[in-house]
C-alpha cells in the first residue's frame, strides 16, 4: 500500500482544474453583464472579487488536501 | 511540513531537480542552528519586522510632511488609503467606517509581506498558516464579538433566514451555521495557499532551468509566473480584506 497517498495527492489536484472552471464562469460571466451595461460594471467589481475567492477556495481546499497527502501522511 | 528538511536529494545525472520546491517555506533560526522553540527569532520573524518596518515607513514618514502638492511617497500613501477607505465604504457602509484603522493596517501588512515575499533569496511570511491563521481568527473573533456586542442575541438573526419558507429555515439555520464556522477556514488558506502555490511553482520551473534543453522555456515559464504572481500578491491582500469587510457588514447587520 506503499505510494498510494501520491495517487490521492494527484486525484485531489482534479479540483484544482474544477476551481480554474468556476473562476472562469465567474469572471466570463462578470464580462458578459459589463459588456452588456458597461455604467454598472465599476461598481460590481468587489462582488466579481468576493465571487472569484469563494470559488477558488475550494480549489485551494484541494490543493491544501493533495499537499497533506504528499508531506503529512 | 515547515520544519521538514528536504534538499538533502544528491544532483540528478541530467541535470534538473537538484531541490524540493518546498524547501523555500523552512523555518530556521536567524542565529546559530538550535531548535526553533517558542521565542526564537527565525527567519519568519525578521520577514515579519521588515514588513511592519516597511508599512510604518511608508505611511508614517511618507505623509508626516504633509504637502499640499504631495512627493511621490505621500501620494502612494495616500493612494493606499483612499483605496481602502472606498473599500470599506463601499462594502460595510458608513457606520462601519468606525473600523477603518484595523481593515487598513490588516490591508497595508499583508499587501507589503506578500510584495517583500516576492524578492528573490526572501521569506514568504504568508505563505505560513501559522501566520495567516491568525490574522483570520483576529478577524473572526473580532467581527463574532463584535455582532454579539452590538446586536446582542438578535445577532443570531444572521442564521435565520427569514425570507425562506418556514420548513426550509432550520435546515438553512443549519447550513448558515456551518459556513460561519468555516469562515476563518477558508479566510487564511486561501492567502497562505494562494501565495505558497505560486510560489511553489516558481520553484519547479527554477528546477528545471538547469536541463539545458528546456531551460529558454522555463525562464520564460519563471518570468510569467513572476508577473502572475505580483498580481496574485495584491489581488489576495484585496481579498482577505473585502472578506473582511463583508464579515464586518454580517456583524453589523446581521438581518437577511
Amino acid at each position: 500500500m506503499e505510494g498510494l497517498n501520491f495517487i490521492g495527492a494527484g486525484l485531489a489536484a482534479i479540483g484544482s482544474g474544477a476551481a480554474a472552471i468556476g473562476v472562469g464562469n465567474v469572471a466570463g460571466n462578470f464580462l458578459a453583464g459589463a459588456l452588456r451595461n458597461p455604467s454598472a460594471a465599476a461598481s460590481q467589481t468587489a462582488t466579481l472579487f468576493i465571487g472569484i475567492a469563494f470559488a477558488e477556495a475550494l480549489g485551494i481546499f484541494s490543493f491544501l488536501v493533495s499537499l497533506l497527502l504528499m508531506f503529512a501522511v | 511540513m515547515a520544519t521538514e528538511t528536504h534538499g538533502a536529494e544528491p544532483v540528478a545525472e541530467s541535470g534538473g531537480l537538484v531541490f524540493h520546491p518546498m524547501d523555500q517555506f523552512i523555518v530556521k533560526p536567524l542565529f546559530g542552528h538550535g531548535e526553533v522553540g517558542m521565542f526564537t527569532i527565525t527567519n519568519v520573524t525578521l520577514w515579519l519586522f521588515l514588513a511592519i518596518v516597511a508599512v510604518v515607513l511608508m505611511m508614517v514618514l511618507g505623509t508626516s510632511k504633509r504637502a499640499i502638492v504631495p512627493s511621490r511617497s505621500q501620494s502612494v500613501a495616500e493612494l493606499a488609503y483612499g483605496f481602502v477607505y472606498k473599500m470599506v465604504e463601499d462594502v460595510t457602509g458608513k457606520d462601519g467606517l468606525k473600523y477603518f484603522p484595523y481593515i487598513m493596517t490588516l490591508f497595508m501588512f499583508i499587501v507589503f509581506a506578500n510584495f517583500l515575499g516576492l524578492l528573490p533569496m526572501s521569506f514568504t511570511t504568508t505563505s505560513h498558516f501559522a501566520v495567516t491563521v491568525v490574522l483570520a481568527l483576529a478577524v473572526f473573533l473580532t467581527v463574532t464579538i463584535l455582532g454579539f456586542v452590538k446586536n446582542g442575541a438578535s445577532f443570531l438573526g444572521l442564521f435565520w433566514v427569514s425570507s425562506a419558507p418556514l420548513a426550509l429555515r432550520p435546515v438553512l439555520a443549519l447550513i448558515e451555521l456551518i459556513s460561519y464556522f468555516v469562515r476563518p477556514v477558508s479566510h487564511s488558506i486561501r492567502l497562505a495557499g494562494n501565495v505558497m502555490a505560486g510560489h511553489a511553482v516558481i520553484k519547479v520551473f527554477a528546477g528545471f532551468a538547469a536541463i539545458a534543453a528546456i531551460s529558454p522555456i522555463s525562464v520564460l515559464a519563471i518570468t510569467a509566473m513572476y508577473g502572475l504572481e505580483v498580481l496574485v500578491a495584491f489581488i489576495q491582500a484585496y481579498v482577505f480584506t473585502i472578506l473582511t469587510c463583508v464579515y464586518l457588514k454580517d456583524a453589523l447587520h446581521p438581518h437577511h
